[in-house]
């Protein structure tokens, strides 16, 4: 390896572990626009993880190390997450054929490790929330897949490093509609997987609508910050995945490409902000047709491209 | 003249929906059919020459279907003078089966009437294939308002059935003509008309494949139309809860209508090399509508529905005749014109039965004889025509039908054909002998003597007419008819 | 590409119906999917343009488009229905029913292979999918409203296909289908609406006392 592609690869990482909180403070911003309000500061995330990592540790006595170890190891599973994905023009540490299959299996490990934590509490709160989880990510998963084949389709290669460098503006004069439905499908995707409206509401904490949040009452201090952290971590990456389908601008500039990406990381996170505010939650025996939808949605997508 | 047949009816039509005056609109009818007739006649004369670039025009099978059409419907006009006067003077006895309507329904009852024959008389003439599909659709949504006329749950459902299940298989047929266009691209790309006779003269290019997919569709759809098993359960729905003239037009000039498209896309697939193809698939509906109509017929309670069921099994043997091929295609027109003949007389006789009995179970209807030798006999003799025994006309076309049969090779069907035939001629016997027999009385028993029935004469003479007309085609085909029938057969 | 798009658009629309619950969207996604086929046409003919397509498709998106959805909302509201749709297939089956549908078209499309003849290689598969739609909604869906509507799409998905082959047919010809399925939807309209007042519902499932 060469000390640029090393130095390339180094800043992608730093970058995803610095930046992420951000996309969770400019969704806030924009909701409380929406609401009227001025809202928290767009650096309010990390001045809530640093907060909580000052306060002390509880364990509930039902706990066991399941729950103890469960947040450090789901925090190492995501990084390695992220040693995939690219940040723009900078690829990712490891880029492999057919690591967009690796992706969903570690944010999959990642999902029963926050489950079975919280399965440990023994709570049956936890349990219900648990369940939903299970269920609605079991939906969402053959639409995550299903995007992700539609995307190496179109780009015919099966590396997200190699996906994004490959897309490019005559790809959406190719397979335009294909490339349109692909990213709904993400973006539904990407709203599931994050408890985001409208599938959960990440502010509710009421006992009938909860189904992400529910599964991490239970931990504090640290825990929490970690808990925060692993979530607006999950966010950026699905947020990168979409980016280089919604921008496939290739430069000779790093430094250009890095900032259109970037702001690409911003539109989708202030679409996700619009979304939460204009629509309800749906209602629970709802979300599989619409999870499904999302997957027909993937389906076209694909089957558009044999055609033209 | 041929603009004169279509927009003639229509015309009167738009005016029976725009008057009140109920006797106007009867005599409008009358008046609408008669002269109908006498256009026809006129035709028959002298041929007109064909308009609209060969869209409309005259040829044989329409023609004879024409003439069917038109002089059933100058018959049920009068019948209906009768229906009426029924349904104004006798309203609290007919209560739980007639529902007395308003008189807007009545002017919108007159209207669709005429729009109907203005529809049906387009299929006939049309030459276009696209345009016989539009009319089609016309006939369709011109005689669902006629259905529910007594508007009761039943007719309603019935009607829903009707319109719902014969849209869908329009769709498809509509489907299959834009299949047949794809057949007949000539090679250099463009686009053969659709006038019949240009793809016939042009029917050897033709793709096979698409061809036959088209072919599919258009016998599927305009078999749904034509009430072919297994598209024909909204048959006997529609033809037993509409009011009997409109059942007498449903079975007698409307599923002629449907058999009308079918036999051009089959004379198409013939010229085409398709021939073995397209018998083989006529054959099997055929044979199918026969079975269903055997199952369905042993055992029915309810005359009007034995009479639809009856309509199947007819529609199945005119698939047959034109399945078998060679003379059995004669036999088939000739099987239409007997059986529209026939069935009209027979839903006729129903009506009067209806309305003197006020119910439409075989079992109520006992001694029809007692009560009135001219309807009792009347109603044996329609059960005799329609069951294909000799002197009457039906005997003729169906033995011409199964001879053909025959004659082609084809032993295994047209002996399944002659023993489902003997089994509904026993289903409809035993409904039809009950229902004109009196019930045996034990001696001891004080014997009621029924009162004898009203028949009016205008609701008597329609029917005798065409039982008579059914008797003299059984005995004597005249051969200007003859050689009508000759002609389309030839072709 | 514009052809396609709107294609596309199509398909989208008849996916949308198979997973819709209720009416008031449902008559709404046809009136749209009714104004998307009326300007196809119109994008087929782009650059020969003349009075003919113009006046078609114009009286084609009116007709469909609204006329079309005016009279099924009046239907509904007249006949006091519950909006609600409960159909005899639930919604996960009918979308995986219209998935496979979808696939079943695409190779279809595949197998007919038209070439030169039609405007665009999605014409038969989007063609063959609304008529799939169509009649599984008939099949499917209790209310007779949306029988209407699967009426509707059965005709549209016909009506796709006629559209995207070259040179289909003449102006009468496209103005009498547009004025039969017109008539039908009238028809229809009013059978519903009487349906409503004899029999207090329009669930045809409850319609089954005509039987042998």
């Amino acid at each position: 390896m060469t000390i640029s592609i090393l130095l390339k690869t180094t800043i992608s990482i730093l970058a995803s572990l610095i930046l992420a909180p951000i996309l969770l403070g400019i969704i806030n911003r924009v909701k409380a626009g929406f609401a009227g309000r001025v809202g928290q500061p767009l650096l309010q995330p990390y001045y809530d993880i640093f907060k909580l990592l000052k306060k002390g540790l509880f364990y509930s006595t039902t706990t066991s190390w399941i729950f103890r170890w469960g947040t450090l190891v789901s925090l190492a599973v995501i990084v390695c997450a992220l040693l995939i994905v690219p940040c723009g023009p900078f690829p990712a540490l490891i880029s492999f054929k057919g690591d967009i299959f690796l992706l969903v299996y570690l944010m999959g490990v990642v999902r029963f490790i926050t489950v079975i934590s919280a399965l440990d509490t023994g709570s049956s709160f936890e349990g219900m929330g648990s369940s939903r989880e299970m269920f609605f990510s079991a939906l969402a998963e053959p639409a995550l897949l299903l995007a992700l084949m539609g995307l190496a389709k179109v780009t015919d290669s099966f590396s997200l490093t190699s996906i994004a460098n490959t897309l490019s503006a005559t790809n959406w004069f190719n397979n335009g509609a294909s490339l349109a439905l692909l990213m709904g499908t993400l973006f539904i995707v990407l709203l599931s997987e994050n408890a985001r409206i409208p599938i959960d509401d990440p502010n509710t904490h009421l006992e009938l609508t909860m189904i992400h949040e529910v599964m991490v009452l239970d931990h504090s201090g640290p825990d929490f910050a970690v808990i925060n952290y692993i979530s607006a971590l999950k966010l950026w990456i699905f947020s990168a995945i979409i980016a280089p389908v919604l921008f496939p601008i290739h430069t000779n500039n790093i430094i250009a490409d890095f900032s259109v990406w970037l702001s690409g990381m911003v539109l989708i996170s202030i679409a996700v902000g619009i979304v939460e505010s204009s629509m309800a939650r749906l209602r629970l025996t709802v979300i599989p047709q619409f999870l499904l939808g999302a997957t027909a949605l993937a389906i076209t997508a694909i089957v558009l491209t044999w055609i033209g | 003249m041929i603009w004169a047949l279509i927009l003639l009816p229509f015309g009167l039509g738009v005016c029976a929906l725009l008057t009140k005056n109920q006797s106007l609109q009867k005599y409008l009818l009358f008046g609408g059919a008669l002269s109908h007739l006498i256009l026809t006649i006129s035709v028959w004369q002298k041929p007109p020459p064909a308009v609209l670039w060969g869209w409309l025009a005259i040829d044989p099978p329409g023609l004879l279907f024409l003439t069917i059409t038109c002089l059933l419907f100058l018959l049920v006009s009068i019948y209906e003078f009768g229906y009426f006067e029924h349904l104004e003077n006798d309203t609290e006895e007919n209560m739980d089966v007639l529902i007395f309507p308003s008189i807007h329904t009545k002017s919108l009852f007159i209207g669709c009437q005429l729009f109907f024959l203005s529809a049906m008389t387009l299929v006939t003439l049309s030459q276009h294939l696209s345009l016989m599909w539009v009319a089609i659709e016309a006939t369709t949504l011109a005689s669902a308002p006629l259905i529910f006329f007594h508007s009761s749950p039943r007719s309603l459902e019935a009607t829903w059935k009707y319109l719902l299940i014969c849209s869908v298989g329009i769709a498809l047929a509509l489907l299959g003509t834009f299949f047949l266009s794809i057949a007949a691209t000539k090679p250099d790309g463009s686009q053969t008309n659709l006038v019949f006779g240009n793809l016939l003269s042009n029917a050897d290019h033709f793709n096979s494949q698409w061809l036959k997919a088209a072919f599919i569709l258009m016998v599927v759809g305009y078999g749904t139309k034509m009430g072919l098993a297994p598209m024909h359960t909204w048959l006997p729905d529609a033809h037993s809860e509409s009011p009997s003239p409109i059942s007498a037009l449903l079975s007698g000039a409307l599923l002629n209508c449907a058999f009308l498209g079918i036999f051009r896309v089959y004379e198409i697939c013939h010229k085409a090399n398709l021939g073995a193809f397209a018998n083989d698939i006529m054959l099997a509906l055929g044979i199918v509508s026969l079975v269903v109509a055997a199952i369905f017929i042993l055992g029915q309670s309810d005359y009007k529905r034995l009479l639809a069921y009856s309509s199947v099994e007819h529609m199945g043997l005119l698939a047959l005749g034109l399945g078998f091929g060679g003379i059995g295609v004669f036999g088939s027109m000739l099987h239409a014109l007997n059986h529209s003949i026939t069935k009209a007389s027979l839903f006729l006789l129903a009506g009067i039965i209806l309305i003197n009995y006020h119910s439409k179970k075989a079992s109520d209807v006992q001694g029809i004889l007692t009560r009135s030798k001219a309807l009792g006999l009347l109603w044996l003799f329609g059960f005799l025509s329609i069951s294909g025994s000799p002197p009457f006309g039906l005997f003729l076309s169906e033995i011409t039908i199964v001879k053909s049969g025959f004659d082609q090779g084809r032993f295994i069907i047209a002996s399944l054909s002659l023993g489902l035939l003997v089994i509904i001629f026993i289903g409809m016997a035993t409904v039809f002998l009950n229902m004109t027999q009196p019930q045996p009385v034990l001696k001891s028993e004080k014997i009621h003597t029924p009162p004898p029935l009203r028949l009016k004469p205008s609701m008597l003479y329609p029917p005798v007419l065409l039982l008579l007309l059914s008797l003299v085609l059984g005995i004597y085909l005249p051969g200007w008819m003859k050689d009508l029938l000759v002609n389309i057969a030839r072709q | 590409m514009k052809v396609q798009l709107l294609l596309i658009l199509v398909l989208l629309t008849n996916l949308k119906l198979l997973g819709s619950s209720r009416l008031g969207s449902s008559i709404r996604t046809v009136a749209i999917q009714g104004s998307l086929l009326g300007l196809l046409p119109l994008f087929i003919e782009l650059d020969s343009l003349n009075w003919r397509v113009m006046t078609l498709a114009i009286g084609t998106v009116f007709l469909k488009g609204f006329v079309f959805a005016n009279l099924l909302f009046r239907a509904i509201n007249v006949a006091n229905v519950n909006r609600e749709v409960q159909p005899f297939a639930g919604y996960v089956s009918s979308l995986l029913y219209g998935i496979v549908a979808l696939i079943v078209s695409f190779w279809l499309g595949q197998i007919l292979n038209l070439g030169q003849l039609s405007y665009s290689p999605l014409i038969i598969p989007v063609s063959f999918f609304g008529i799939f739609s169509g009649l599984f909604l008939i099949v499917s869906r209790r209310r007779a409203i949306s029988q209407v509507l699967g009426f509707l799409v059965l005709e549209n998905g016909v009506f796709t296909f006629g559209a995207g082959i070259i040179k289909m047919t003449s102006l009468l010809v496209e103005i009498g289908i547009l004025l039969d399925v017109f008539v039908a939807i009238l028809v229809m309209g009013i059978t519903v609406f009487r349906i409503s007042q004899e029999c207090d519902h329009i669930d045809t499932d409850k319609l089954i006392t005509l039987k042998d």
